[in-house]
């Protein structure tokens, strides 16, 4: 008999918990989460990480990282890892926000944290929904989009335009990392992971606020298949939010990883 | 150290830095602002976290933050900005982290004015925020006891992993008077069991406020109540004054306790058997020495800069056993010595019965003075 030579090439992320997830079939939740997981790990950072988990889907996320995590109040995720990255500024401290948290009621928050250059990372789930209440109508949700808060379709008469919030935060002085990927097939999740491990070594390197923001499905209250779903952030959500860099300070761009 | 002329904000914000707080998060506003001054002239020069935050809402939610790392960390704030704390203050008090809360109260509701004002009572006594939990309440009269009680506060916070509130009002926070500082404190490098700061060589720690199943809620907030009751068994803190058999006891807390005082002390000078029962901690309020003191005294006169907020625990406390009376000033005025006297002249003489609430007819009497028509 030939004895099998075994590699093992793919496995579960030390700092992703062995657990289930509650996000709902086909969601990208999980796919961003594993993401940040396998970053963690690469960089050997999870026993100095605080994550900061925000309200909405995401709200369990301290479930499924293997690390020291905390719960914001709605919106207040950058001002809670402000208070924490100000007293333990060696360790490496992440929230992980929705569109409605982020770019609504925490728009004050996340744009200040950035403003003061906060050496935090900062995950945006943008799935242009408020997924946890049952798709509702987000800051981020496309002109015509039918939610249950906007059941005609987003009128920009009334409702207004999407916010934009990469080019937004791209501004800002204090930023030294901005940058919009998707997770709508293996290509653009491979260019995400990329993203989030760059967003982390500006935080490692003290080289000021750092964002990605993913585009991410919603078949749930998109009520879509996953597949319509990912095929619907390809074809409506990348016209609207093109993806790329918006801010990559100096520092980083010779950066190899 | 000796005794030096200070302003009461400042001394507060030196209060705690000599207690040993690492961080503080705050938004200016009147009556309170130096404390956010000297806060930023002193934390930063001593390596410690100072920031001043885009409001008071993301304040409160970074002292929340570095609550949850196990270090010391305050911010102090006036009535409208304490209000838009609240959201954060309860969020704390349902994770069970330690923060330290100082207001300096000002009139309102709304916008109100920026006179000093004893009008958040139940805003601050009675949680204030969202949901069940029960905030530690010190209500100081003096700099120099705000001084000593700043310093308390912290430990009883980390004690019971509770919120602890500081009230003052913008009398105490404006005016300078003579205090001493205590010496600067060591900081502390334990590190609580429970305190975020990177899973290392343990289970990770998750903080959070949410218990999604309601029984695991109910759990919670059991455990809140039975550490509240050890807090009123052990924390209890109050001053007497002239209490050598008074037939009459005023009631009153922080610089209208401290006015009724020296009304006390001139209506004893005219013979007047009267003493003040100044509550130190208004949660936990005084209620077992009230108790006692109602078999003692004839009548009561509770005294407030609001509408009578603190009359209604004094009330239930009494079960009617003795007659309430009420003296108030509202809006941001401070009453004077003088006026508190004339009501303890008025009370002394008054043998009626107190029927319904005692605020209507100092309602009557406060609107005639007002106009003059007395």
């Amino acid at each position: 008999m030939v004895e099998a030579k075994t590699e093992v090439i793919y496995q579960r992320p030390e700092s992703f918990t062995d657990v289930h997830t509650h996000y709902c079939p086909g969601c990208t939740h999980g796919v961003a989460h594993r993401l940040v997981a396998e970053v963690i790990d690469e960089m050997g950072l999870r026993e100095k990480t605080i994550g900061v988990a925000p309200v909405g889907c995401s709200v369990f996320a301290y479930n499924y990282f293997e690390m020291d995590f905390v719960e914001a109040a709605h919106g207040r995720a950058p001002a809670m890892a402000t208070g924490i990255k100000r007293v333990l500024p060696d360790n490496t401290v992440f929230t992980y926000q929705g569109d409605g948290d982020l770019a609504s009621i925490g728009i004050a928050e996340i744009m200040h944290a950035a403003g003061r250059g906060e050496n935090l990372t900062v995950i945006f789930i943008n799935n242009a929904i408020y997924g946890m209440t049952g798709g509702q109508m987000a800051p981020t949700t496309l002109p015509g989009m039918k939610t249950t808060s906007s059941p005609y379709g987003r009128d920009v008469e009334l409702a207004g335009y999407p916010l934009k919030m990469a080019e937004l935060l791209a501004q800002m002085e204090g930023s030294g990392y901005i940058v919009r990927r998707s997770l709508h097939d293996a290509s653009n999740i491979r260019k995400a992971k990329k993203a989030i491990r760059l967003a982390f070594e500006a935080q490692e390197r003290g080289l000021g606020f750092s964002m990605v923001e993913l585009l991410s499905s919603c078949p749930t209250n998109w009520s879509m298949s996953p597949q319509e779903a990912l095929a619907f952030v390809e074809e409506k959500m990348l016209p609207v939010y093109p993806l790329g860099d918006y801010k990559v300070t100096p520092a980083l761009q010779e950066l190899r990883v | 150290m000796a005794k030096e002329l200070l302003k009461g904000n400042e001394a507060f914000a030196e209060a705690a830095i000599r207690a040993g707080v690492e961080a503080f998060f705050g938004y200016p506003i009147t009556p309170s602002t130096e404390f956010l001054e000297h806060m930023a002239r002193r934390m930063p020069k001593l390596g410690r976290a100072f920031v001043q935050a885009e409001s008071e809402v993301a304040a409160i939610n970074m002292v929340y933050g570095a609550a949850c790392t196990g270090k010391r960390v305050m911010t102090a704030s006036s009535s409208p900005g304490v209000s838009l704390m609240m959201e954060g203050i309860s969020y704390i008090a349902g994770t069970e982290v330690p923060a330290v809360i100082v207001n300096v109260m000002r009139g309102g509701p709304g916008l109100g004015n920026i006179a000093p004002s004893q009008g958040d009572y139940y805003q601050m006594i009675k949680g204030g925020g969202h949901g069940d939990y029960f905030p530690i309440v010190l209500a100081p009269a003096t700099v120099q006891e705000a001084v000593d009680y700043i310093s308390l506060a912290f430990d009883l916070a980390e004690k019971y992993l509770s919120i602890v509130h500081v009230v003052v009002d913008g009398n105490m926070g404006q005016m300078m008077e003579p205090a001493e500082l205590p010496p600067m404190r060591e900081i502390s490098d334990e590190i609580p069991e429970w305190a975020v700061r990177g899973a290392k060589d343990r289970d990770p720690n998750i903080l959070t406020s949410i218990y999604i199943d309601p029984e695991d809620e109910e759990i919670t907030n059991l455990r809140l109540l039975r550490r509240w009751k050890e807090v009123e068994k052990n924390e209890v803190r109050f001053q007497e004054y002239q209490m050598d058999d008074p037939e009459i006891l005023v009631i009153g807390f922080g610089t209208a306790g401290r006015v009724a005082s020296s009304a006390v002390r001139d209506a004893r000078a005219e013979g007047i058997p009267v003493g003040l029962l100044r509550p130190i901690t208004l949660a936990p309020f005084p209620e077992g020495r009230l108790e006692a003191l109602c078999d003692q005294v004839q009548r009561i006169l509770v005294v407030e800069m609001n509408s009578g907020m603190m009359l209604d625990d004094v009330q239930k406390i009494v079960k009617g056993k003795v007659p309430v009376e009420f003296y108030g000033r509202l809006g941001g005025v401070t009453p004077l010595p003088d006026e508190i006297l004339d009501e303890i002249r008025r009370v002394s003489e008054n043998e009626e019965e107190i029927s319904g609430d005692p605020r209507n007819e100092w309602m009557d009497r406060l609107e005639k003075m007002r106009t003059g028509d007395q």
